[in-house]
């Protein structure tokens, strides 16, 4: 019943693991995979080892959480390690893998994409990571670095491309334009909105990087809009990301245009099988309600 | 609400030449094994295991500790937690073996398990006399049998060996360590051997504390040892394959022991 095709990619169903989250490893990819989530998205993955931002690295605020992790992870060629560990794995249960890589510009992204190709189902460009200087957001807020990244990544691989995009601009139609010009087969949005937490008593900001990217609940209706705003413009998939903690929190967008979802903070605060229970709240709706997935994505626009 | 509560240190105690007790104006309602993320503002934050409901113990071993041990009385620091899973008593005699810094977190649970009526025999184990830790408060709560590397007190070896040793000469219903992962590795596969019960308390790398970020995931099987862990019993063990071979530093890449 929750069944989709992405891209021509089969998915057992539209709820997916978000980048950022759980995804340092194999074996907590695998963890996730077992918790129901149609497909699962690796952290970014850059082309050498970085050991991202000193901690604190998350704390938690009314509606969220504010993070800046600073893309950490062991550099792809090690990373790939992970993959080959649980693939197989992950086949067998007939769950996606999305590989989210980052870099510093159009030639490091090429070349992560090209060694993590053969390992995964869809390459996601992380060009809207708001906390780590010269890499993510960086790129995604100027609409040309952006078209070129994906012309790039584009070239240099066959595996659809969906690009990663950051709510914190003035206008996401211009650097959706750009991407979508430049061939990306979908769209992800949206990566968390720049915030900040000071302590009063240590009258220092929390966060070590001192702002970050604000998760959760908070950010769900800022996501709406920019999906609303993507399937009203662009003809591409749409993977809708940002603050779904239930399946009516998915439906939400999926009306607004999004194909599927992805889930991050909605894992602290419904559990490792939070994918599981959303697909069963989806699918409580769509009998309830005498729908198919299909004919929910977009509806709200008619 | 996951966030560092501000605590000022009301009495530090140098406990050994590289151990110092922070003590801290608040009570935190924690279980024995259980830790916090202590949080240096300006510095880093990291995961230490209570040493009492108030209280913290550190060993100097890089730069988050040494700035730890260059506060004063006064100063203020951010606790987050407490965090994870706990040392849980199980029948009627416990042997505990500690190696190291690793004493604090037993000395909380052989403490809590003697007020619990449960017979306590801890093996404590360190470089070297001036580093034995908590002796006053081992000794209250049941035998203690102390071993150092130099043999400058008690039993000169390993803590593995005077547990093989005690072993032979008695049974026990649950066995529980915490120290280098070399020497619980070895704890545990005595354990097995005698047919023992055991918890260890893990260390990893960790950032979030909170069961998200996937830093602290263990191989095979993705459990968190902020949040499944850092106490696991034998059984769940055998799903951490990595136990005793590798870790990983704060960019994933594993480290091999």
């Amino acid at each position: 019943m929750l069944k989709i095709n992405l891209c021509g990619i089969e998915f057992r169903n539209p709820v997916f693991l978000a980048s950022g989250i759980m995804g340092e490893t194999g074996s907590a990819l695998k963890r996730i995979a077992k918790g129901g989530a149609g497909a699962v998205t690796t952290k970014s993955i850059g082309l050498n080892p970085n050991p991202g931002h000193r901690n604190p690295t998350i704390v938690e605020v009314y509606g969220g959480f504010l993070n800046a992790m600073g893309l950490p992870n062991p550099g792809i060629d090690e990373y790939l390690e992970e993959i080959k560990g649980v693939r197989d794995e992950l086949n067998r249960m007939d769950i996606r893998i999305i590989g989210s890589i980052y870099g510093k510009d159009e030639e490091e992204f090429a070349e992560v994409a090209k060694k993590m190709e053969e390992y995964v189902d869809i390459i996601e460009l992380n060009i809207s990571c708001p906390h780590a200087k010269g890499y993510g957001a960086t790129i995604g807020q100027n609409p040309d670095l952006s078209y070129s990244v994906c012309k790039a990544v584009k070239k240099a691989v066959k595996v659809p491309v969906f690009a990663k995009l950051t709510p914190n601009v003035t206008d996401i139609i211009e650097i959706a334009q750009a991407v979508v010009d430049a061939g990306v087969d979908g769209l992800v949005a949206i990566n968390t909105v720049r915030g900040m937490a000071i302590d009063i008593k240590a009258k220092k900001p929390i966060l070590a990087n001192k702002f970050g990217g604000l998760s959760g609940r908070a950010i769900k209706p800022i996501g709406i809009k920019v999906v609303w705003d993507l399937y009203e413009n662009f003809d591409v998939p749409i993977i809708g990301v940002g603050g779904i903690m239930s399946g009516e929190d998915a439906i939400e967008y999926m009306m607004a245009g999004a194909s599927a979802v992805q889930i991050g903070s909605g894992v602290y605060y419904r559990g490792y099988d939070i994918f599981k229970k959303v697909c069963d709240e989806i699918i409580n709706f769509l009998k309830e309600e005498n729908l198919t997935l299909k004919e929910i994505v977009g509806i709200a626009h008619e | 609400m996951e966030k560092p509560v501000i605590c000022r240190i009301k009495e530090i105690i140098e406990e050994s030449p590289t151990v110092k007790t922070f003590i801290i104006d608040k009570d935190f309602d924690f279980k024995p094994g259980q830790f916090a993320m202590l949080w240096l503002p300006g510095v880093d934050e990291k995961p230490f295991g209570f040493s009492s409901k108030n209280s913290f113990s550190v060993a100097r071993v890089g730069n988050f500790t040494k700035k730890m041990h260059e506060l004063k009385e006064g100063d203020i620091i951010g606790v987050r937690g407490p965090y994870g899973t706990y040392f849980e008593p199980m029948g009627d005699k416990v042997l505990a073996v500690a190696g190291g810094i690793g004493a604090a977190p037993i000395v909380t649970a052989v403490e809590e398990f003697s007020k619990q009526g449960v017979e306590i025999t801890t093996i404590l184990g360190a470089r070297s006399k001036e580093e034995l830790l908590f002796l006053d408060r081992f000794k209250k709560s049941g035998r203690l049998e102390i071993c150092t590397d130099d043999g400058s007190f008690g039993f000169k070896g390993f803590t593995t060996e005077k547990m093989k040793e005690i072993l032979k000469e008695e049974r026990f219903d649950l066995i529980i360590t915490c120290g280098p992962e070399i020497m619980m590795k070895k704890v545990v596969d005595i354990a097995n051997e005698y047919n023992i019960p055991v918890q260890v308390s893990m260390e990893r790398y960790m950032k979030c504390g909170i069961g998200i970020c996937g830093q602290c995931c263990v191989d095979d099987e993705g459990l968190c040892v902020c949040k499944d862990g850092p106490v696991f019993w034998g059984d769940k063990l055998k799903f951490i394959k990595e136990f005793g071979k590798y870790k990983r530093d704060a960019s994933g890449k594993k480290i091999y022991y």
